[in-house]
């Protein structure tokens, strides 16, 4: 059934990568991409595989887990691949074929990239994997804080975030009965030209949008009954505390930071 | 003083050009650590009243008391709904977050609780109504009966006195039926006071006053034995016993000799069995 | 019209960590102008197994066939399908979209082709059978109406296509008592004019009352299939696996347990109160007698 399926890609667990605090995470996650993209030598590269494979291991999550957070991506990888392999301009010619022409400098050009994007996208995987939602929008919340001093609605915005995440399996299910019900009154979705399917859409959409209106509704009032009046006053259950393992985690990656800027 | 005062209040919904009178001339106290349910067919004004009690909906004339505060007087409004807790009917659309633990903690959170008591209040409330083995799960994983227990515990953790059930069963399955009830005894049992709007005659029996809603007033007010007794009261505010009770009535019409009005099951076989 | 299961299987997210068989090998033959009540608990396979009859899933294996034909194969008419099986499900209310209430009820006839000069006369008819007043109606939306307004109007919906099979997902679900009786009665009189009715439902009472015969679905799998009297009197299997039986039913049993006569086939309320009567009556009689 397709609530069973979680939402989101949290992979529980209680290892230090998941115990870092989501402040120091997300930082650090933008750090190693700036790291990942300063990093120009083969050796640079290597030490970078080394930490992310370090960071895995640490994190004792699945591997097939962290692959998997590749797969959609594969097509585009692929496809810069080819991209730079066949139109790169100038350099030591390899070989050519018909208008393709593949250079020495073409081909490291394209490796280059293809391995930054998987890195890119592992690091990423790796925060969304060792990180509750909520960890995560808290952490988002916590470092926008600033922006409350020009009056963006930083706490509304986490409050938004959090509930479109609960109620995203919610209206999956809803989808999945609509669809059921209109079928069996002789709706079709899968069939006809685009605009047929399109028009096909309004038996589905208008219920659904229907259906989160009342549920905003009915969602308004258990919240308001349940005391929350905005982000004021408010105390948390789950307070965010930066710890030595924290701290370790920064140097590590300044470590590396340091190391790239010295020319690896 | 009785914990929920409620003095003869109106109120009326207002639409683009109608107004439909929702409430009209509602009276009822009920003291600490009473059980009430309230009963009537849909429309009948009941799930109107419970929203007066937290002070969601407040009445266009009359005054309703919680604890002694006036539900008007907007200083006062979030210590009402701290005293008087909510429960409502889809378990889906009142649960916050997205893991168990905290939703549970959203109330006490915004309450300003602090953090190490938020804790321990989330824990205890879990353990209240049987469900701390959930905590770290998420909602759209659990039964609605799980669901339910978690909207109950998401209430407890404000530590209220009352709180009010607007027909949190209505979407359930005869087991996640069973679940809510027997945590709402339960809650019951351990001095809260407790509101229950329900078209289930079954779980009116299970009250210490049964209040019948008819057109948004109050028709009847007694205890469960004195409410289904009177066939007519039920009758008129749309509603049908449940079959063992109307069985006592066919019985009593037949001119069989039985006692008073049986709540259960058992009751009525052991006057039976008397007779035979 | 006949239905058919043979055999039936349903596997949900075949080689995942999820996978799950929701229906397991179910065989079952529904005749023209049955009614069936469908009971298990939740999770036990019900819902699936009606989607797979009016071939709103595909069936892993087996086969779902409807007066002999297999509604997989290529040659099917979906359109006759969609006909003749009409299905309310769960909240029928939820599936209501159009900007009227006629055109919402009309949007099940269009749908399936029903001649253009006909379908007035359905949604009229469709209407009346739900207790909706035609003309103070039709123009409305159906977002302004009340709860049970709205539950009426899309069982309107599924009725306009006249379907001569009909499924429900507790009907009665969220209605109070007024509502549940009117449809309870409702449902009736279709299946006393030919309408086969397949219903699932929680309520055992109504079952007792209505049904000719109950199957039980307990683990994907089925596990009774028989008249309601036959199946509410196991009444120890069906506590196993989480059901009750009706109130009817357990009263009776419980004066059987007494020693009192009460017969085995006893699960409506009239006949309940016929039996104590006689109960009663013959002590009177022996009391009579003794005096």
């Amino acid at each position: 059934m397709i609530k069973n399926v979680s939402f989101g890609q949290y992979f529980p667990g209680n290892s230090v990568i998941h115990r870092l605090d989501p402040r120091m995470k997300l930082v650090l996650v933008i750090a190693v991409i700036v790291l990942i993209f300063m990093m120009d030598t083969f050796i640079g590269n290597l030490v970078v595989f080394g930490f992310i494979v370090f960071v895995v291991i640490l994190s004792r999550v699945n591997v097939r887990f962290v692959l998997r957070g590749l797969k959609p991506l594969w097509f585009i990888i692929l496809l810069t691949f080819v991209l730079n392999t066949f139109f790169y301009s100038g350099g030591r010619e390899l070989f050519s074929w018909w208008i393709f022409r593949v250079s020495e400098e073409g081909l490291t050009s394209a490796v280059r990239l293809a391995v930054r994007l998987i890195y890119l996208i592992t690091a990423t995987t790796m925060l969304t994997l060792t990180t509750s939602p909520i960890a995560l929008t808290d952490g988002i919340e916590s470092l926008m804080k600033p922006l409350k001093a020009v009056r963006f609605p930083v706490h509304e915005l986490a409050m938004m975030m959090t509930i479109a995440m609960r109620f995203i399996p919610t209206l999956i299910e809803e989808t999945d009965k609509i669809m059921k019900a209109q079928t069996a009154r002789g709706a079709e979705f899968d069939s006809g030209s685009v605009f047929k399917r399109a028009a096909g859409m309004v038996p589905l959409l208008v219920p659904l949008f229907v259906s989160a209106f009342r549920r905003a509704d009915e969602l308004a009032f258990a919240m308001e009954s349940r005391c929350y009046h905005g982000g004021e006053g408010r105390t948390r259950m789950k307070v965010m505390h930066m710890h030595w393992r924290d701290g370790a985690a920064a140097a590590v990656v300044a470590g590396l930071i340091v190391f790239a800027a010295f020319g690896y | 003083m009785a914990i929920v005062e409620v003095n003869d209040i109106s109120y009326s919904y207002t639409g683009e050009m109608s107004v439909t009178p929702a409430l009209s001339g509602v009276s009822l106290s009920v003291e600490k650590g009473a059980f009430v349910a309230v009963i009537g067919h849909n429309g009948s004004g009941k799930s109107t009243f419970a929203r007066h009690i937290n002070a969601l909906f407040l009445p266009v004339s009359g005054k309703v008391l919680i604890n002694g505060m006036d539900t008007q007087d907007e200083a006062k409004v979030w210590d009402i709904r701290k005293c008087a807790g909510m429960v409502f009917q889809n378990p889906d659309n009142q649960l916050v977050a997205t893991i168990v633990e905290e939703d549970v903690a959203f109330g006490p959170e915004n309450i300003g609780v602090p953090s190490e008591e938020i804790r321990a209040r989330v824990d205890e409330a879990l353990q209240q109504v049987n469900m701390i083995e959930f905590k770290e799960r998420a909602p759209h994983m659990l039964s609605g009966g799980q669901k339910q227990r978690v909207a109950i515990a998401g209430v407890l953790a404000m530590r209220p006195d009352i709180i009010v059930f607007d027909e949190p069963t209505a979407m359930l399955d005869p087991e996640g039926r069973a679940e809510v009830l027997e945590t709402i005894r339960k809650l019951n049992g351990e001095g809260k006071t407790i509101l229950l709007i329900t078209h289930y005659m079954e779980e009116a029996l299970l009250a210490d006053t049964v209040v019948v809603m008819t057109g948004g007033r109050i028709t009847k007010t007694g205890t469960p034995r004195e409410v289904f007794a009177d066939e007519q009261a039920l009758k008129d505010a749309g509603l049908s016993a449940p079959p063992h009770i109307e069985l006592y009535h066919r019985l009593k019409a037949k001119g069989v000799e039985l006692g008073e009005c049986p709540l259960t099951i058992e009751e009525l076989v052991e006057e039976i069995c008397r007779l035979s | 019209m006949s239905i058919e299961l043979d055999n039936l299987t349903y596997t949900y997210m075949p080689g995942t960590p999820f996978e799950a068989k929701a229906v397991d090998g179910v065989s079952l033959k529904i005749e023209d102008g049955e009614f069936l009540g469908v009971i298990g608990h939740t999770g036990s396979g019900k819902t699936t197994m009606i989607a797979l009859m009016a071939g709103l899933l595909k069936p892993t294996s087996g086969r779902v066939l409807i007066d002999g034909k297999d509604i997989a194969e290529k040659g099917f008419d979906r359109k006759e399908l969609r006909r003749s099986v009409g299905v309310v499900f769960q909240y029928p209310e939820h599936q209501l979209f159009e900007e009227t209430v006629y055109k919402d009820i009309a949007f099940g006839p269009i749908k399936t082709g029903v001649p253009e000069d006909d379908i007035e006369r359905r949604v009229r008819d469709a209407m009346a059978l739900m207790e909706l007043d035609y003309d103070g109606v039709k123009d409305l939306s159906p977002f302004e109406l009340s709860g049970g307004q709205k539950r009426r109007v899309a069982i309107a919906g599924v009725l306009a296509v006249r379907p001569r099979v009909l499924i429900l997902d507790e009907p009665v679900a969220g209605l109070d008592p007024k509502g549940r009786a009117h449809l309870m009665n409702l449902i009736t009189h279709l299946n006393a004019e030919g309408v086969t009715i397949i219903m699932i439902t929680h309520s055992m009472d109504d079952l007792a009352e209505y049904a000719r015969r109950v199957v039980v679905l307990n683990g994907a799998k089925l596990v009774m299939d028989d008249t309601p009297q036959r199946v509410f009197v196991r009444e120890n299997e069906l506590k196993q696996i989480g059901l009750d039986i009706p109130e009817v039913a357990d009263i009776a049993s419980r004066l059987r347990k007494k020693g009192r006569k009460v017969d085995e086939s006893v699960i409506r309320l009239d006949e309940l109160e016929k039996a104590v009567l006689r109960l009663v009556r013959a002590k009177a009689g022996n009391e009579a007698f003794n005096d």
